[in-house]
């Protein structure tokens, strides 16, 4: 059996502060796995171990059962990172080309151009490039060597939602021809359609883990959406209400008890409109999990 | 074997691409040196019929090092510091690709860069300076310029190891051009106060464009005090350079 990407009880602190504490978890061959977590979780500690990137202080990081920390233990392993610039005087065609010399068996160029949706553009100069097709060079150094383990961290923050959906697109097909995936996102809309499972961690732990519905399911409360005049200080003090956020006139309620909090609500406030309760999303299992845990 | 040396000559060829498509590298490295040479080698020395070709001949030494050392310097310093700063190193270090062929390529685009300027200096100064040196000096001094720029790669290398992308192209202006007029690459050091000849030596531009001068006749004294001197220099920031990186290994590869 051959186990695409694994951590063993990988601690890693920086100094004092731990950064991931005894934390385990498999990726299985046509498996996207999605890890959460708030800033500072340590989702970017595992990735850059999994890469081969970071020294551990405890445990086992592997890919395909092998050191990631040997540069040829990565030739099955295709990685996206957040950049802040790459170098803009070199062409689309330039950039593959290096970067599939890299590896013994690179896919064919105009298979990697069609892939990463840039056919016809190998002859543009990267910094000519708009960012939703930065992106997607980005992507397509990641899979032309051909990898069977692909690890993205944030492939599509600052897309707009087309190309967001370009590269959700093809991180599906890569996933359904048997290809395993960690994905980092901020976007929880993001895990909930693309993952298989969810690991969500926060302070170096992992606190939750299971597929997108189970994980909906740790979290039976209910999201309650108005415009109120209410100050967020008087809601968040409500019984039963995990957490408040205002955007404008708008004011978002999470709660496990929606019908108490709509009572006190329209008690207190007449003049409240726009109401409505939805069942909560990722996003409140999330931040619930998170909150539990402080 | 094979596939490792591809590696190698792609790495270079992106890197040569990537720097003489940016003309902030380009212009200061390449035409302020051939600029440089054509107002005070040639443009100047044609007033003085006496001495022309022999200031003609003199610069080529001089701004040849001063070309040599701009290419090494930016050329490392400057592309060191932003691809470790902004995370394109750590990008190509996720992937399989060997370290060695990342810093070869840079130490290959400098010699190669540096070539260029020695050679384009040479043609201007043959065709416009009437400069005439005996068939053997030219590929010696184009050895002596072109090898010399390896000590300032460690120069830079260490810079961009220490600096960041922001501020590695500042400091490198504030290391290359005080040192290059101190160690006489712009005005010959004769020309200059008593106490900037004395402290002259301890810059390493000072040897390189003194190695340069001796090759053409231009100078006197022993080749090997300044390629000795030379070598030196480059060790040290050979020394220095590796405590730079090791210091950055440490805090993003810890």
């Amino acid at each position: 059996m051959n186990t695409p990407a694994e951590l063993n009880g990988v601690t890693k602190r920086f100094g004092s502060t731990v950064a991931l504490d005894n934390v385990s978890f498999t990726i299985r061959t046509g498996e996207l796995v999605a890890l959460l977590g708030p800033n500072g979780a340590g989702k970017t500690t595992a990735v850059r171990l999994l890469l081969g990137l970071t020294r551990l202080d405890a445990g086992a990081a592997r890919v395909f059962r092998l050191d990631p920390r040997q540069p040829r233990n990565r030739v099955r392993t295709g990685a996206m990172l957040q950049v802040g610039r790459v170098p803009e005087t070199l062409r689309v065609g330039e950039h593959i080309e290096l970067f599939s010399s890299y590896y013994p068996n690179p896919l064919p160029r105009p298979e990697i151009m069609d892939v990463a949706g840039l056919r016809g553009l190998e002859h543009r100069l990267f910094g000519e490039l708009s960012g939703g097709r930065k992106q997607r060079l980005l992507f397509a150094l990641a899979i032309c060597g051909n990898p069977d383990l692909l690890v993205l961290d944030e492939p599509t923050v600052g897309l707009d939602v087309d190309a967001r959906r370009g590269i959700w697109e093809e991180i599906r097909r890569f996933v359904a021809k048997g290809g395993a995936v960690l994905l980092t996102t901020h976007y929880l809309q993001e895990a909930d359609s693309l993952a298989d499972r969810i690991i969500v961690i926060d302070r170096g732990r992992i606190i939750a883990e299971g597929t997108p519905a189970e994980i909906k399911t740790r979290v039976s409360g209910k999201r309650i959406r108005c415009s109120t005049a209410l100050p967020a200080e008087q809601l968040t003090a409500l019984p039963f209400v995990t957490n408040v956020t205002r955007d404008g006139a708008i004011v978002e309620v999470l709660t496990s008890n929606s019908e108490a909090v709509v009572r006190e609500l329209l008690a207190r406030d007449r003049s409240l409109s726009n109401l409505e309760v939805t069942s909560a999303g990722l996003e409140e299992a999330f931040l619930t999990l998170t909150k539990e845990v402080a | 074997m094979r596939s490792l040396l591809r590696v190698y000559l792609l790495e270079l060829k992106c890197e040569f691409l990537k720097m003489f498509r940016m003309p902030a590298y380009v212009i200061p490295t390449l035409a302020f040196p051939l600029m440089f040479y054509l107002f005070f080698g040639i443009a100047f020395g044609s007033k003085s019929a006496v001495s022309a070709t022999k200031i003609a001949s003199y610069l080529i030494a001089t701004y040849g090092a001063f070309g040599v050392i701009g290419a090494s310097l930016f050329g490392f310093g400057v592309s060191v510091a932003v691809e470790r700063g902004q995370g394109w190193l750590l990008v190509k270090r996720a992937t399989p690709m060997p370290l060695s062929a990342w810093f070869g390529a840079k130490i290959g685009m400098a010699l190669l860069f540096s070539s260029i300027i020695v050679a384009c200096l040479s043609f201007l100064g043959i065709f416009l300076g009437g400069v005439h040196f005996a068939p053997a000096v030219w590929p010696l001094l184009f050895v002596a310029l072109v090898g010399g720029a390896l000590p300032f790669c460690a120069l830079g290398l260490m810079i961009g190891y220490f600096a960041g992308p922001n501020s590695a192209p500042a400091i490198v202006n504030m290391v290359y051009l005080p040192m290059s007029f101190l160690s006489g690459l712009w005005i010959p050091i004769e020309f200059m106060p008593k106490f900037l000849q004395t402290i002259a030596p301890m810059l390493p531009p000072f040897h390189l464009a003194q190695l340069a001068l001796i090759v053409i006749g231009a100078a006197k004294g022993s080749a090997v005090v300044h390629i000795l001197a030379l070598l030196g220099f480059k060790v040290l920031f050979l020394v220095l350079a590796t405590v730079a990186y090791r210091r950055d290994e440490g805090k993003v590869y810890g």
